[in-house]
């Protein structure tokens, strides 16, 4: 596997003397309305490697952070619910595209950020970018599995459809940096909602490099929104914005979990909760266990409507 | 109301188009607002019927049993505010001891029993529900004022049907999910209110049931009598001990029995304000919820809407239940070249109503169910008129006892007002006016709730784009307040979530794991 030239590290080279060639280190920022600020609180912190090599500063965003987020994912939802169910599933699936082409750099990324061995590394992102092709084309089917046509006993025409329940909040899951992140904000958008995402806390870099290849990609700016920093002040504000329609809290640490619905049931949100014992004990790397059309569902409200038949 | 006469279960025209509406006195010269002048004969439904016993205990384990707390209260029936009966006061040592029997029951029966025995258990059930009917009418509208042919001709008719539906679903959850299998989460407990009693008893236990779930039910503490009667026809039914425990008691008691640590899945239709609370009390705990909560619907009025149709709509979405239901279509909509005639048409409509005895078979409106409810709906009607709303209420006689409310129309509402934006949860309509669909998809979404919306008009494709873009989990095109077992129900935003009827109101019910 060929890592890529220090692309991602900033730890300062061993030798005494300078380097033939200086690498341009990235600054990792994060991703709101369909642009790179930094932090309005002008805050960064340290992230290290599995081995506890220092390398990035990441921002650390804050609670405004969190509110700009949040007003750039309901001004894009609007469009992006409208977006006919095959445009969104062709939109998501040139993300898939766009991944493919980065595979090498999120394969560093990656096994940095989780100390894996570049085979195991590799695997994390080919499942990632295979779950999104699975989930993009879901966008055009999802209305068929979920959708009923309803039997009443009485003269009308009922149906029942799912639509998008808004803006949804994600609290990505802490230990799968690349990989666990898909495949919670995947079924998120394929349903037609906008996302505010907290990428892990201890390995943001490879989420921030996918809030860039969806930033040059077709999914409109707004439509995902991705905020690193530190979970306890950032799961808060977002767990008790009014205008936030729905929480993924796969990724809320146990100790907050009870604050997070507390604060979720003032507006009443949607709450999709980890599985009991944690949502860090699922294999992400098993399709059968890590994909499935319930967390699409889980962001879709159902609609009934009834019509008389008659002349 | 005249469309209350032909509610979904019954058989009933092809359209909405009630014949009625073309006798209407407006028609016939009376359009002013004035009393019909004529009256009816008292067409009183017999409520020998029902055999009331002068004290009901809990019923847990399948027995009626006194309550562990001593305490009793008394329900009464708001026509008359004369006593109907002695309830138990559940205390939380009763709960525990439902809870724990809805889990033995849960282990050692319920939970193993075969889905094709359920079923046999949900029809018949829905079976004694059918046979019984007149009674639990007659018993409903005691309880909660609601006239007769109301309880008569939707509400026992949905009960049954309800179970009926479920039933057929108890063995065949194979089928429900593909690729997965539906396990039963364990005991549930049902908060329900007072508007529907055992409408929402139905609703609840149902499911549950269907997908091998035991539960203990809370009913509203002003309506108790309906589920108490239901404890019968599950001994009737040889239903096994403990798999319906039934609790009665103020609201605390009922946060005690969703605070439970025994209980896996809690199911709660009321206030908004009372599903946050329970949201609350219940945070962090793992236990699956969900909520039905309040609403403030927008029925829309489009300038081509068939006009007589939609008056009688607009009559049934805010006067059905004296207007005491979540999805009450209490913001009429109408779009402003139409507003004056439609005005006038609902105020001649208005004065038609029959308000009084709830036993009357000819009763349109009947009484407001408890004095707290009241004196909430008398507050708002003053709020409107103190914030500038003009009031219509139509010159009718109410009894001197009992609690009642005069169907009541508001017109110059703006958005702001209070009557605009409070779930009433009474006879009480405010009327707003639209330019374009624009406009009227924002005023009706301008809410927090999102509970149910209607719309009027002859345009097609002008209803699939309303459909579209109002955030309602429900929504009657030319029709209102429709119900069917089959038909989920539920809201968008504040209120709730998931959904009750269909293949969707049983997925709350259940854990899905892989095949």
């Amino acid at each position: 596997m060929a890592r890529p030239t220090r692309a991602v590290a900033k730890s300062a080279p061993q030798a005494a003397e300078a380097p033939e060639r200086v690498a341009v280190r990235k600054t990792y920022k994060i991703y709101i309305g369909g642009g790179f600020p930094r932090s309005e609180s002008g805050r960064s912190y340290v992230v290290r490697a599995a081995d506890g090599t220092p390398l990035a500063n990441a921002v650390r965003g804050s609670r405004k952070d969190v509110r700009d987020a949040v007003r750039a994912a309901r001004a894009a939802f609007p469009s992006w619910d409208a977006r006919t169910a095959m445009n969104r599933g062709q939109v998501l699936y040139r993300v898939a595209e766009l991944l493919e082409g980065r595979r090498d750099q999120f394969e560093a990324e990656v096994g940095q950020a989780e100390g894996l061995s570049a085979g195991e590394a590799r695997a994390q992102v080919d499942r990632a970018i295979d779950r999104w092709v699975w989930y993009a084309g879901w966008a055009d089917k999802i209305s068929q599995v979920l959708g009923t046509v309803n039997p009443v006993a009485a003269s009308y025409f009922d149906f029942t459809i799912p639509e998008a329940t808004g803006v949804v909040g994600v609290v990505a899951p802490e230990g799968s940096s690349l990989l666990g992140l898909v495949s919670r904000l995947a079924p998120v958008l394929v349903g037609g909602n906008t996302a505010v995402v907290v990428a892990s806390e201890s390995r943001p870099l490879p989420a921030v490099t996918l809030s860039e290849v969806l930033a040059t990609s077709d999914v409109p700016g707004g439509v995902v929104n991705l905020i690193t920093g530190l979970r306890k002040e950032l799961v808060p504000p977002l767990a008790a914005h009014m205008d936030v329609n729905a929480i993924d809290a796969w990724g809320v640490p146990a100790e907050m979990v009870a604050a997070v619905e507390e604060a979720a049931i003032e507006n009443v949100k949607r709450v999709a909760r980890a599985p009991r014992g944690g949502g860090e004990r699922i294999d992400w790397l098993d399709d059968r266990a890590a994909q499935r059309p319930e967390w699409i569902a889980a962001f879709l409200e159902m609609k009934t409507v009834w019509h008389p038949i008659g002349v | 109301m005249t469309t209350s006469r032909d509610h979904t279960v019954t058989k009933r025209p092809a359209s909405d188009a009630v014949g009625r509406g073309t006798a209407s006195p407006s028609s016939w010269g009376f359009g002013d607002g004035q009393a019909i002048p004529w009256e009816y004969a008292p067409a009183p439904e017999s409520r020998e019927i029902v055999k009331l016993q002068s004290r009901y205990g809990l019923f847990v384990g399948g027995k009626e049993i006194a309550p562990r707390s001593g305490q009793w209260f008394t329900t009464l029936d708001p026509a008359t505010e004369e006593p109907l009966a002695e309830v138990a006061r559940a205390g939380v040592e009763d709960v525990e001891n439902a809870v724990a029997v809805a889990r033995r029951a849960f282990r050692r029966s319920w939970g193993e029993l075969p889905g094709r025995e359920r079923a046999k258990y949900l029809f018949r059930i829905a079976r004694i529900l059918q046979e019984r009917s007149r009674e639990f009418a007659v018993l409903e509208t005691l309880d909660t004022g609601k006239p007769i042919k109301e309880s008569r001709d939707v509400d026992i008719p949905l009960v049954a049907a309800h179970f009926w539906y479920y039933a057929g679903w108890a063995d065949k959850l194979d089928y429900a999910f593909p690729g997965r299998t539906a396990q039963p989460l364990g005991v549930a407990a049902q908060v329900i209110p007072w508007n529907f009693p055992l409408l929402m008893l139905a609703w609840k236990i149902a499911p549950a049931l269907a997908a091998g779930n035991t539960v203990v039910l809370k009913p509203a503490s002003s309506t108790p009598l309906s589920a108490l009667l239901f404890a019968d026809v599950c001994r009737q039914a040889d239903l096994p001990p403990g798999v319906v425990n039934i609790v009665t008691g103020p609201g605390e008691i009922g946060l005690a029995l969703v605070k439970h640590p025994d209980v896996d899945k809690v199911a709660f239709t009321g206030s908004t304000a009372v599903g946050k609370q329970i949201g609350r009390a219940i945070a962090g705990s793992g236990k699956a919820l969900t909520l039905e909560l309040g609403g403030k619907a927008a029925n829309i009025v489009f300038d081509d809407a068939p006009l007589d149709q939609a008056i009688e709509g607009i009559v049934n979405g805010i006067f059905f239940n004296q207007g005491e239901v979540c999805c009450a279509g209490s913001r009429l909509l109408v779009q402003e070249s139409i507003a004056e005639p439609l005005v006038e048409k609902l105020k001649d409509r208005l004065a038609t109503l029959r308000v009084g005895d709830p036993l009357d078979k000819n009763t349109d409106v009947g009484a407001i169910n408890n004095a707290a409810q009241l004196a909430k709906i008398e507050e708002l009607i003053e709020a409107g008129v103190a914030e500038g709303a003009e009031l219509y209420q139509p010159a009718c006689d109410l009894p001197e006892r009992g609690y009642w409310v005069r169907p009541t129309l508001f017109t110059n509402v703006a958005q702001s007002h209070r009557i605009a934006q409070e779930e009433i949860f009474g006879p009480v309509l405010s009327v707003l006016t639209f330019r374009t669909p624009d406009e009227a998809v924002e005023k009706a979404n301008n809410t927090p709730y999102g509970l149910s919306a209607g719309v009027w008009t002859e345009k097609g494709s002008r209803i699939l784009k309303m459909v579209k873009e109002l955030r309602a989990g429900v929504v009657w095109a030319n029709t209102f307040n429709r119900f069917d077992p089959t038909s989920p129900f539920g809201g968008y935003k504040e209120s709730g979530f998931g959904r009750e009827g269909g293949l969707h109101g049983l997925l709350a019910y259940v854990r899905l794991e892989d095949r």
